[in-house]
């Protein structure tokens, strides 16, 4: 062999048949994901997919490509929701109007994974059906309250992004299933809503992410909305928490006891990124910190 | 798997395995070696490459996946032996030292340009957040980049 054609070892990448689907529509798609269930995976943008297969985390033998189904690239802005396609790319996302000024949580978020190059590749559907515990895209779409459409060759069905993440790379997804699309409400009136997170570099996965949403009343909290990532085996809302802010002021005591909730509900793990203590003091400030900003956002 | 596309303004056809990564497939079936291999999940930006004129990780990328689609690296960036204004940019202000990162930071720099022609210091920062240069040559690059700027928007 020409010493030339040697260097593929360093991808690490399958040398098993992989077949390439490459479906028009959403029937087609759907089509092959019955035909091939478990065996298939959707790439969507393939900037997680392609890196599990590199490190052989996941095998398919069947790609089913959304690259070349247009009816799945688009926002809708329908008047009392914003609806967005599993193959909108998150650089599209971040560069949409409506999505900076009203869905402030999800933009931050948003701009806040990988790099520039990733985001013109990666999805906001992907980011979810990736079902990675610490999702950037998963605590916005939490406190927004948006739904998963899944479709089926069965038909459609509507999931709450709550009952949507069971585990970590595990979603409520039937194998026959895929998501078309993920809906999300106007956040309501008087409302402003933040994202912060803790990585240890720009491109890194997050230590910790949170996401705050909060509706004013004359100064009184009308609502309350918070979500962690990267603390738990899923993404999850606190609502002891919010339940605890309803109908009082932010103030440094209510914030207090706020922090001391959230600690006592998340479960975070000790792994390569941070330690379960450090996640759970970073937990509380970040959430405090969300809070506050959320509330400087609704005066606006 | 027959795959078409536009590389560097030529027609290309390849046969190649689904399975073949488009970093693969330039550097070792192509000779297309200013695409760098780096960290190979990425994170380092050595293999960017303009898909359709936005940057993208050519190693996250199977090769099936840009049936139809444009390519830019390096080598289309200079026109009838004259360097584009970036390269120009880079030698005067002596934006490297390895030169390893610099032909994907070259491509991240001409999609900016094309889309923002007088980025600002924070904007250029932004958009190398996945560049990452191991020789510490980020100033000379910044330099560069506002002089390469100044260059197109004279011409």
């Amino acid at each position: 062999m020409r010493a030339d054609y040697v260097n593929i070892v360093n991808t690490h990448i399958v040398p098993v048949k992989l077949t390439y689907h490459a479906p028009k529509s959403i029937e087609e798609s759907l089509r092959l994901l019955a035909n091939y269930r478990k065996k298939a995976r959707i790439l969507a943008g393939g900037t997680d997919l392609v890196v599990d297969m590199k490190l052989r985390r996941k095998e398919p033998e069947h790609i089913i490509s959304l690259k070349k189904i247009k009816e799945l690239d688009y926002i809708v802005d329908d008047g009392s929701a914003v609806r967005v396609g599993a193959a909108t790319k998150l650089r599209t996302i971040e560069k949409n109007k409506i999505i900076r000024e009203r869905f402030q949580a999800l933009y931050e978020a948003v701009r806040s994974i990988g790099s520039i190059q990733v985001r013109n590749m990666g999805t906001l559907v992907g980011n979810i059906c990736n079902a990675s515990p610490a999702a950037d895209t998963a605590p916005p779409l939490l406190i927004f309250n948006a739904t998963v459409i899944a479709k089926s060759l069965n038909g459609e069905r509507t999931i709450p992004i709550n009952k949507f993440f069971k585990g970590p790379g595990i979603t409520s997804l039937e194998d026959n299933e895929m998501v078309t699309e993920v809906s999300i409400p106007y956040p309501p009136e008087n409302s402003g809503s933040s994202f912060l997170k803790i990585s240890r570099v720009g491109m890194d996965l997050a230590k910790v992410n949170v996401a705050v949403l909060v509706k004013l009343d004359k100064g009184v909290v009308e609502e309350c909305r918070i979500a962690l990532g990267a603390v738990a085996p899923t993404p999850l809302r606190i609502s002891k928490a919010e339940e605890y802010l309803r109908y009082k002021s932010i103030n440094e005591e209510n914030l207090r006891v706020v922090q001391e909730i959230v600690a006592e509900e998340i479960k975070p793990i000790t792994d390569v990124r941070s330690t379960e203590w450090y996640r759970r003091e970073v937990s509380k400030i970040l959430v405090r910190d969300a809070i506050k900003l959320s509330v400087e956002r609704v005066k606006k | 798997m027959k795959i078409r596309f536009n590389l560097n303004g030529r027609v290309v056809e390849v046969d190649a395995p689904p399975s073949t990564i488009l970093l693969d497939l330039l550097r070792e079936e192509l000779r297309i070696t200013s695409v760098k291999r780096g960290c190979e999940i990425g994170e380092c930006g050595a293999c960017t490459v303009l898909l359709d004129g936005k940057p993208v990780n050519s190693c996250l990328i199977l090769a099936p996946m840009i049936d139809g689609k444009t390519i830019i690296t390096v080598e289309g960036l200079a026109k009838d032996g004259e360097l584009h204004p970036l390269q120009e940019a880079f030698i005067e202000e002596f934006a490297l030292q390895c030169g390893y990162c610099t032909p994907g930071i070259l491509l991240t720099a001409k999609a900016l340009l094309d889309i923002n022609p007088r980025p600002t210091i924070h904007e250029i920062k932004e958009a190398l957040v996945g560049n990452i240069c191991r020789c510490g040559a980020y100033q000379q690059i910044i330099n560069a980049i506002i002089k390469a700027s100044q260059k197109l928007r004279r011409t």
